[in-house]
C-alpha cells in the first residue's frame, strides 16, 4: 500500500493508504478529522469541500493518494487554537446560517476562497458561489445573509 | 458507494503514461481530474484494473500561443486555470462564456479540459465548444500521435476517437477569423447542471454586415455534441435577421437527433433547439458586426 | 428582573459546535474492533425469491459474518404498524408490514437481502457483489388505476387485490349542496413522488456490552424512544437494558421517524457478534431504502354559489403506501383533513384508497399529504374564482371562517385520531399582510405593461392550515446542579430545529438564567424514559410545554428554599443571573448551585412530602393538535418559449401562535419552502414501468439550490393556541405545505393561455413545454 504524506490544518500526517480509499474516507477514519461530512459521494452535495492548496475541493472525487505531498485545510482548521470561531463561522451563527449544520463544512470551506477573490461580493455572487453545496434545512436565505455578514466582517477587520 | 479496488499508478511524463497505457491495454484508465471517473467508480459503473494519475505531469498543464496563432491548451489544464487565463479571454472568449456552465468552482478547481473531451460526456459542454470553435487535437500512444478535428474526435455518446493507449495531450484551438461573433446558451434544470441543450453558435461576416460563415453546435441533442450544417448554411450570404436566425432555428430543430430522459422530452428539446439557436445565432451576429 | 427570553432573537447555543465541525453525527463515531455493513437489496420492483447465494461470500478475505432470511430465526417476522389507523367507522385497513430481510418475495427496489458484516465499507461492498440473487420477476405494480384494475399483479398474494386501505368521512349533505351551486367544477389532480432527501443519510452503530448486559445503539432517528422500545421487546431485554442515542442528525424531515429493518439487524448482529457493528446507509440506498413522499390522484370537485361562496366539496383519491403500509394511515388522513383549509365547508365528502404498489414504501416527510389537500383545494378555489370573475385573493377572503368561530369543529377525525376541531385561528390579517408585502395591488397594475413589454410574470397567493402539536405527549426533566449548571432532558431527537435554543429559553425564564446557562440533552434514552419524538410539527409545542411546566416546577423549588433561607414570602423571591434574592435585596444573593446543595444535604433528613435536590420531571399532553396557518404569495417570470420559471418574489405571512424565536421559526420557513419549491419544479421520483427509480442520484433529483431559491420574506402573526399554557403551534413543516399550489397558481396567472392549467406536481420545464403545447393545439371549451 502506497505511503503518504500530508499536511492537514499545519499539521504533518504521514500514513498508509489503499488506493481506492476516498479522500473524504482518509480524512475522517484515517485522521479522525470529522468534520468534513459525506452527504452523496457523487460530488453533488457539497458537503465533503475541503480546502486543496487554498482551493475548493470536493474531497469524495478525489482519492487519499493523490494528495500525497500536498496541502489541506478542513473545517476543523478554521476556528483560532482557542475556540475562537473564524469571522466567517462567527457570521453563520450571527445570521442562523445553519440548522442541522451538516452541510454547513462544506458551505464554509466553499466560502473561504470565495470571500478571499470576493471581498465584497453582492447577492447575486453569493448565491452562485454557493450552488454547488446543498442545504435541505435553511432555504439558503440565512445562509447567503451569513456570507454577506462575513464578508463585512472580514472587510472591516482588515482595514480597521 | 466505494471505489472497487485498483492498482494506482502516478506517471511522471507523458511517456510514462503511454507505456503504462500501453502495459494495461483497456484495463486501465486516465486518472485526469476524476471529475466523472471518481463518481462512476464510487457507483461501481466503472472498475479499471488500474488509473495511471496524470496530475504530475508538467507537460501536460498549460496554455500558450500556437505557431499559426490560436492557443494550445495542454490537456490537464484545470477548468477553472481555461476560464482565468487572459489568452483564452482574448482568443477564445466563447470558451469564457461557456465556463460558467460548467458545473461549479469546486469541480473545475479539478476538472481538466482534456478530461471532459475525452470523456465526450453528451450533456457536456466543451465538446461542443471545441467543435464550434474548430478545434485540433493531438493524439498520442507509445508509438504513434495524430492530430484530429473535434469534428472527428468526437464519435457519440461517451465515444471518442481514442483508440486503446492513446491518450489526448493538447487541443489547438484556432485563431478567431475577423468579424467574427460568438454565443453560448443552455436550458439546465439547475445552474451548473449539465444542458438539456445547449448551443455554441459562431457568425463570421464581411464588413457588409453579410454572413460569411456560421457555425452551430448542440450540446445534449441526444447523441452527443451535433453540428446543424444545413441550418448553419441557411444563414451564408445574408445577414442574420430576425427572420433568418428563427428559420436556422426551425432547421435545427427539425434536423437534430433529438432523444428523452427523464428530464426532457424530444418534443421539448426541439424546442428548446429551435428557440436556443435563435437566440445565440442574434447575439453572435451582432458580435461579429460589432467587432473590428 | 432579566429580560424575558420567549420571544427575543436568541443566537443558538449549539452552533459553535457544528460551525467548528465538533459535534457529534453518526457516522462520526468509531470503536475500536468495529465491524462495518454492507447490505445487499433487491434489484427487482417484483419477484419470486428463489435462493440468496452466499456461499462465496464467506470466504472473501476481511468478511466476518453473512446474513439472510434463514439466519435471523426469531427475528423473522413482520414489523410493527407504528400508526394504528383511527376509528373511522366503515374503514378498511389491511396492515403489510416488512420482515427484516426479504424471504420468498421481492416487493421492491431497495428491499433488504443480505447482510455483509466485514472489516470496512469497502470490503462489505466488494462482498456485496459476490452474493447471487436467484430472483423470478413478475410485473410490477407501479401505476396506481393500473395497481386497482382486476387483473393487477398483487403485491401481498394473499389479499383479493392490491387494497391497502378504504377510508371515508362525510359532513354534511354534498349531494343536495351540489344541487344548489351555481358551478361545479371539477379535475383531476395528480401529485407524485418526492425524497426527504436529509443530506446525512441514515446510520446505526450497536454496542452489546456482554458485561453490564447492556445493549447501547447510536441512530439517526427522529424517535429514539420508540426505537429503544421496539429493540427492547424484539430481543426480550427491559426497556433499561437498551439505550437509544439519537445523536447531532442531519436533517430529518419524516422518514427518520420510521423504525426500518437496519435499526433492529444491526443491534442483533452486535449482539451476535458481541463487536461493534455500524452500517452508514449511502445516497444509492437512501434513494431506494429510506422511505419517500406520497403519490396521490385526487378527483375532486367543488360547488360554489354565485359569490364564489363555498357550499361543498367532493373528494376521491388514491393515495400510493408503496410495498407496504406501516404507517398507518397517517398521510392520507393528513390529505383528506388538511384540504378543507381555513375556509368554511359546509358539506364534504372525501374517500380514499390506499394502494400497495411495487415501490419504495410511503411515510410522512414534511408536509406528511397536507401539501396534497392544500393543492386540490386551492386549485380548485382558483378555477372557481375565475369561472365567476373574481380575483384568486377575493374568493379566499370570502370562504375564510371568521375569527369568532373558533373553535371550529369540522366533525370528521384527524391523525391523531382527535375530531378535526381548530382551537384558534384568524385568518383574514395574514391574508392582508401577505399581500401588502407582495405588493399585489402594484403588481396587478404593472402586470399588463409588462406584458406588453414581452415579460411574462404572473403572481399566485394561497392559505393553508396545518395541523401541529399532535398528542400523545411528551416529557422533561430540568435539574439544577450543584455547580448551579442547569440541565434540561427531553425525550425528542432534534435535527436541526434549534430545540437545544428555544428549549433553554423556556426554562432561562423560570429561572431567571440565559438560555446559555442551560444545557439541553434531547434524544438519549437513558436521560429521558417516556416520550414519542419529533415529527408532526409537535417539538416545540409539546416537549416545549413539558419543558415549560418541569421549569415551573423547578422554580417553585428554588422559591420554596430560598424563601425559607431569606425567611421571606415566596413571591418577594427574585430569580435573575443565576442568584436568588429577596426583592430590593440583589447584594445578599444565594447563587442555584448553593441552593442546590442545600436541597441535597449529606446529614439532616429531607422532609417527608419533599424530594431531594431541585429537580422536576414534567409531562404534556395536548388534547388535541393546535392549527397554524399562514398565506404564502409568490411573483415568478416565465420564459414561454423555453418554459423556465424564475421566482422573483416570495412571502409568508403566518401565524403559529406565540413565538418562542422568530430567528429559529424564520430559518424553519425557510426551509419548508425551500423544499416546497424543489417539490413544485425540481424534485421528480420517476419510476419507470418495471418499477426502477430512474432519478436515483443528486445528478438526477434535482434538490434546489441557492440559485433555484429567492429571498425569502416573512412576517409574524401571533394568535395564540388556548392548548397549552405558552399558547404555541407548531411551524416546521409550514413552510412546504402550500408551495406548489402559489407556484401553480403564478405560473398560469403569468402565462394566462385559454385551456392552460396546472393539475400536477412536479412539474418541470419540460413538461410546462407540453402542457402548453396540448393547451394551444387544443384551447379546452369552457
Amino acid at each position: 500500500m502506497p505511503n503518504i504524506k500530508v499536511q492537514v490544518n499545519s499539521k504533518e500526517y504521514t500514513r498508509e493508504v489503499e488506493p481506492r480509499l476516498l479522500l473524504s474516507d482518509f480524512l475522517r477514519h484515517e485522521l479522525g478529522l470529522t468534520g468534513t461530512h459525506v452527504g452523496c459521494e457523487h460530488g453533488v452535495c457539497g458537503a465533503c469541500t475541503v480546502l486543496l492548496g487554498g482551493e475548493a475541493v470536493r474531497s469524495c472525487l478525489m482519492l487519499a493518494v493523490q494528495v500525497d505531498g500536498q496541502e489541506l485545510t478542513t473545517v476543523e482548521g478554521l476556528a483560532g487554537a482557542d475556540g475562537t470561531l473564524h469571522p466567517i463561522q462567527a457570521a453563520f451563527r450571527e445570521a442562523h446560517g445553519l440548522q442541522c449544520g451538516f452541510c454547513t463544512p462544506g458551505i464554509l470551506m466553499t466560502l473561504v476562497p470565495f470571500l478571499r477573490e470576493h471581498p465584497s461580493p453582492n447577492e447575486d455572487d453569493i448565491r452562485h458561489a454557493l450552488s454547488g453545496n446543498l442545504c435541505r434545512c435553511t432555504g439558503y436565505h440565512n445562509i447567503v445573509a451569513a456570507a454577506r455578514l462575513a464578508a463585512e466582517k472580514m472587510t472591516s477587520s482588515k482595514s480597521a | 458507494m466505494k471505489p472497487p479496488p485498483f492498482e494506482y499508478h502516478v506517471a511522471d511524463s507523458v511517456d510514462q503514461a503511454l507505456s503504462l497505457l500501453a502495459d494495461y491495454g483497456d484495463e486501465a484508465k486516465p486518472l485526469a481530474g476524476g471529475q466523472s471517473l471518481i463518481p462512476l467508480l464510487n457507483f461501481r459503473l466503472a472498475r479499471p484494473a488500474a488509473l495511471i494519475d496524470l496530475n504530475h505531469i508538467d507537460a501536460l498543464q498549460g496554455i500558450t500561443r500556437a505557431p499559426d496563432g490560436g492557443i494550445r491548451v495542454a490537456a490537464m489544464t484545470r477548468q477553472r486555470a481555461l476560464e482565468r487565463n487572459a489568452l483564452v479571454r482574448q482568443f477564445a472568449p466563447l470558451v469564457v462564456e461557456t465556463m460558467p456552465h460548467v458545473a461549479h468552482p469546486q469541480i473545475r478547481n479539478r476538472g481538466t479540459v482534456g478530461g471532459s473531451l475525452a470523456h465526450a460526456e453528451p450533456a457536456a459542454e466543451l465538446p461542443a465548444v471545441m467543435i464550434t470553435l474548430g478545434a485540433r487535437l493531438h493524439l498520442r500512444s507509445k508509438r504513434t500521435e495524430r492530430w484530429l478535428t473535434a469534428d472527428e474526435f468526437f464519435t457519440g455518446l461517451f465515444a471518442t476517437a481514442l483508440q486503446t493507449g492513446e491518450l489526448l495531450t493538447t487541443v489547438e484551438i484556432p485563431a478567431v477569423p475577423e468579424r467574427t461573433g460568438y454565443a453560448f446558451e443552455e436550458v439546465a434544470r439547475r445552474h451548473g447542471d449539465f444542458a438539456l441543450l445547449g448551443v455554441a453558435a459562431s457568425v463570421t461576416v464581411d464588413e457588409t454586415g453579410v454572413c460569411r460563415d456560421a457555425r452551430i453546435t448542440l450540446v445534449n441533442p441526444g447523441a452527443g455534441a451535433e453540428r446543424m450544417q444545413r441550418a448553419a448554411s441557411s444563414l451564408v450570404g445574408r445577414p442574420i435577421d430576425d427572420a433568418a436566425a428563427r428559420a436556422a432555428g426551425e432547421i435545427a430543430a427539425a434536423d437534430l437527433t433529438a432523444t428523452g430522459d427523464v428530464h426532457a422530452s424530444p418534443a421539448y428539446r426541439r424546442q428548446l433547439a429551435r428557440v436556443l439557436t435563435r437566440r445565440t445565432l442574434l447575439r453572435a451576429y451582432d458580435r461579429g458586426r460589432a467587432s473590428r | 428582573m432579566s429580560t424575558r427570553q420567549f420571544g427575543q432573537r436568541v443566537l443558538r447555543t449549539e452552533d459553535p459546535r457544528l460551525l467548528r465541525g465538533e459535534a457529534l453525527f453518526i457516522d462520526d463515531l468509531s470503536f475500536p474492533d468495529m465491524l462495518h455493513v454492507a447490505i445487499v437489496r433487491s434489484m427487482h420492483a417484483h419477484a419470486r425469491l428463489l435462493r440468496v447465494d452466499v456461499a462465496g461470500v464467506r470466504a472473501h478475505p476481511g468478511v466476518t459474518a453473512v446474513y439472510t432470511a434463514d439466519d435471523l430465526g426469531a427475528l423473522m417476522k413482520p414489523g410493527p404498524v407504528l400508526v394504528p389507523p383511527p376509528p373511522i367507522p366503515g374503514s378498511t385497513f389491511n396492515a403489510r408490514t416488512q420482515t427484516p430481510l426479504a424471504k420468498g418475495k421481492l416487493r421492491f427496489v431497495g428491499e433488504p437481502i443480505a447482510v455483509i458484516v466485514a472489516s470496512s465499507r469497502y470490503v462489505a461492498e466488494d462482498a456485496a457483489e459476490l452474493v447471487v440473487v436467484d430472483a423470478d420477476p413478475i410485473d410490477a405494480v407501479v401505476d396506481l388505476d393500473a395497481a386497482l384494475a382486476p387483473n393487477a399483479p398483487l403485491v401481498h398474494d394473499d389479499l383479493p387485490s392490491n387494497m391497502a386501505a378504504h377510508v371515508a368521512q362525510r359532513r354534511g349533505d354534498y349531494a343536495k349542496a351540489r344541487e344548489s351551486a351555481a358551478r361545479v367544477i371539477q379535475r383531476r389532480f395528480r401529485y407524485d413522488r418526492g425524497a426527504a432527501a436529509a443530506i446525512e443519510n441514515r446510520g446505526v452503530i450497536a454496542n452489546w456490552d456482554a458485561r453490564t448486559s447492556e445493549l447501547t445503539v447510536w441512530d439517526t432517528t427522529q424517535a429514539p424512544i420508540p426505537v429503544r422500545n421496539a429493540l427492547a421487546s424484539s430481543f426480550s431485554l427491559s426497556e433499561s437494558q437498551v439505550r437509544v442515542i439519537a445523536p447531532y442528525i442531519g436533517g430529518g424531515f419524516g422518514p427518520k421517524i420510521m423504525f426500518y429493518p437496519e435499526e433492529l439487524l444491526i443491534p442483533w448482529i452486535a449482539m451476535q457478534l458481541g463487536r461493534p457493528i455500524k452500517w452508514i446507509e449511502d445516497r444509492s440506498e437512501n434513494f431506494v431504502g429510506t422511505t419517500q413522499e406520497r403519490e396521490q390522484i385526487h378527483d375532486a370537485e367543488i360547488a360554489v354559489d354565485k359569490d364564489g361562496r363555498i357550499l361543498g366539496i367532493r373528494d376521491s383519491f388514491l393515495h400510493d403506501t408503496g410495498a407496504y403500509d406501516p404507517y398507518g394511515l397517517t398521510v392520507p388522513i393528513n390529505a383528506q383533513c388538511t384540504l378543507l383549509g381555513p375556509y368554511e365547508v359546509p358539506a364534504y365528502e372525501s374517500e380514499f384508497t390506499v394502494v400497495f404498489t411495487n415501490k419504495t414504501i410511503v411515510t410522512p416527510v414534511r408536509g406528511a399529504g397536507r401539501q396534497h389537500g392544500v393543492f386540490v383545494m386551492e386549485r380548485l378555489l382558483d378555477f372557481a374564482a375565475k369561472e365567476l370573475g373574481l380575483t384568486a385573493v377575493e374568493i379566499r377572503r370570502r370562504n375564510y371562517i371568521p375569527p369568532n368561530a373558533f373553535p371550529y369543529n369540522y366533525e370528521i377525525l384527524y391523525q391523531d385520531m382527535a375530531p378535526l376541531t381548530y382551537d384558534s385561528g384568524n385568518y383574514q390579517p395574514a391574508l392582508e399582510q401577505a399581500i401588502k408585502l407582495v405588493e399585489y395591488d402594484r403588481f396587478v397594475e404593472e402586470q399588463p405593461k409588462l406584458r406588453a413589454e414581452g415579460r411574462h410574470l404572473g403572481i399566485g397567493v394561497v392559505s393553508y392550515v396545518e395541523g401541529t402539536g399532535i398528542g400523545p405527549y411528551e416529557g422533561a426533566r430540568v435539574r439544577v446542579d450543584p455547580n448551579g449548571s442547569v440541565t434540561l432532558a427531553t425525550g425528542v431527537g432534534t435535527q436541526g430545529q434549534g430545540h437545544f435554543t428555544s428549549f433553554a429559553q423556556i426554562v432561562a425564564d423560570q429561572l431567571g438564567l440565559a438560555p446559555t446557562d442551560v444545557r439541553v440533552v434531547t434524544g438519549d434514552t437513558r436521560e429521558m424514559h417516556w416520550g414519542t419524538g419529533t415529527f408532526a410539527s409537535r417539538g416545540a409545542v409539546v416537549a416545549g410545554s413539558a419543558t415549560h411546566a418541569a421549569a415551573m416546577r423547578v422554580r417553585e423549588k428554588v422559591v420554596r428554599l430560598a424563601s425559607e433561607l431569606f425567611e421571606a414570602a415566596p413571591d418577594d423571591i427574585v430569580l435573575d443571573g443565576g442568584r436568588a434574592y429577596v426583592r430590593g435585596s440583589p447584594s445578599r444573593a444565594i447563587s442555584l448551585g448553593e441552593l442546590a446543595q442545600k436541597a441535597n444535604p449529606l446529614r439532616g433528613a429531607v422532609r417527608p412530602g419533599t424530594e431531594p435536590g431541585l429537580e422536576a420531571t414534567s409531562y404534556f399532553g395536548p388534547e388535541r393538535g393546535s392549527t397554524a396557518n399562514g398565506v404564502h404569495a409568490m411573483v415568478v417570470e416565465v420564459d414561454p418559449e423555453t418554459a423556465n420559471v424564475r421566482i422573483l418574489r416570495y412571502v409568508v405571512a403566518h401565524d403559529c401562535g406565540n413565538v418562542i424565536n422568530p430567528l429559529i421559526v424564520e430559518g424553519q420557513i425557510h426551509g419548508g419552502v425551500a423544499l416546497g419549491i424543489g417539490n413544485a419544479f425540481y424534485e421528480k421520483l420517476s419510476y419507470d414501468g418495471n418499477g426502477q427509480l430512474t432519478s436515483a442520484s443528486f445528478m438526477d433529483y434535482l434538490l434546489p439550490t441557492a440559485l433555484e431559491v429567492p429571498p425569502i420574506e416573512t412576517v409574524h402573526i401571533e394568535t395564540p393556541s388556548p392548548l397549552n399554557p405558552l399558547g404555541m403551534k407548531g411551524v416546521g413543516e409550514a413552510g412546504a405545505i402550500p408551495v406548489a399550489a402559489a407556484f401553480a397558481q403564478a405560473v398560469e396567472n403569468a402565462l394566462a393561455r385559454p385551456g392552460f392549467e396546472i393539475l400536477e406536481i412536479p412539474l418541470s420545464p419540460s413538461r410546462l413545454y407540453e402542457l402548453l403545447e396540448a393547451a394551444r393545439q387544443e384551447p379546452r371549451a369552457r
